[in-house]
């Protein structure tokens, strides 16, 4: 790009590899951090649809009738406290010890494991007793918001694995770092968008 | 913001050089450098933010339902933010800027989408035709 790359010196006779501009080392960091961005506007869509026809319950039962805050609220707890051990899992990878962060990984991934699977158990009682997502619109938005969030939780956790074997197999190389810090961006991710479900389709949906 | 950068930033030049070993191109110098102590502030926050909106709803502590609409809508916000800034560890110096920068563009779009679309949709829904009284008793 620039003229001084490329005539070297004359005087020395060296020949010089100058790679290009300089930027960003990790361009793998930024690069995730815009799919998450993108993948907040899917969210965003999401929650406008749910916005929209939440209120629509074809003579159907309503939030009020169908929500368990107790467990929604133990649901949360779980994806919260995996939030925190991964976060312990940042903190022994930061300090280079390779059992100790595939420990709290593995912990991660359990309170994951019982997020999703307290969420397939509401799901599976919401259709068994008739409010499955064709039953309105309330709850086609419904089942599409807090599924797509779900199925991004369980995707998180088949990566989870992923990384295990990785780091079992290759310890803590600088690729499984970067990879370490991406799965944590998208886990801290979920949370967020969790937050946001939480507020807005079960305890609005309580008040409503 | 300037949460962000009073934790970690201590901590972040002793943690470099003690680990200095990573091959040839510090490629852990890149990453978010994380501590316990703003993982535990974080937690803490995150915790807190959590129970008193359930607690509002659960023990419906007030009667009027737009006094705890609006104070658990706060508290989602401040949650989020509390989630970016201590667990995302989003900051002005990351990236040199352009993940903040993104973020805000994202922001500004989430915005738009959201109360774009409740607008319109609401707004459609007061100007649709009134029903006669025959489209009424025939409703499905």
């Amino acid at each position: 790009m620039s003229s001084s790359t490329i005539s070297p010196p004359a005087e020395t006779g060296n020949r010089y590899l100058v790679s290009g501009e300089h930027h960003p080392a990790n361009g793998t960091m930024l690069g995730f951090w815009l799919y998450l961005m993108s993948d907040c506007l899917i969210f965003a869509v999401l929650f406008a649809m749910y916005g929209v026809v939440g209120g629509n319950y074809a003579a159907g039962p309503s939030p009020k009738d169908l929500f368990d805050l107790e467990l929604v609220a133990v649901n949360t707890a779980m994806l919260l406290l995996s939030s925190i051990t991964y976060g312990m899992a940042m903190l022994e990878m930061q300090r280079h010890r390779v059992k100790p962060t595939m420990l709290w990984l593995a912990v991660t991934g359990l309170f994951g494991l019982a997020f999703v699977g307290i969420e397939m158990y509401e799901f599976h009682h919401l259709i068994h007793e008739g409010a499955g997502p064709q039953r309105s619109a309330f709850l086609s938005a419904f089942f599409t918001l807090v599924g797509t969030h779900g199925l991004h939780v369980s995707f998180g956790i088949v990566w989870l694995v992923v990384l295990l074997t990785q780091l079992g197999r290759w310890g803590l190389t600088a690729a499984n770092r970067r990879r370490l810090a991406c799965l944590s961006l998208f886990w801290h991710f979920l949370d967020v968008i969790w937050i946001g479900v939480f507020t807005v389709v079960y305890l609005m949906g309580a008040l409503r | 913001m300037s949460a962000a950068n009073v934790h970690g930033s201590d901590a972040r030049p002793v943690e470099s050089h003690v680990h200095g070993h990573d091959e040839g191109h510090h490629d852990g110098d890149e990453l978010p450098h994380a501590s316990l102590r703003g993982y535990l502030i974080g937690f803490l926050l995150s915790v807190f933010l959590t129970a008193i909106p359930f607690w509002l709803v659960i023990g419906e502590v007030f009667a009027d339902k737009r006094i705890t609409t609006a104070i658990i809508v706060v508290f989602a916000i401040a949650q989020m933010l509390v989630h970016v800034v201590y667990f995302l560890h989003l900051d002005t110096r990351s990236q040199a800027g352009w993940n903040m920068l993104a973020a805000i563009f994202t922001i500004v779009l989430v915005v738009i989408a959201i109360s774009g679309s409740l607008w319109v949709m609401y707004h459609m829904n007061a100007n649709m035709m009134p029903m006669d009284e025959h489209e009424l008793r025939n409703q499905p």
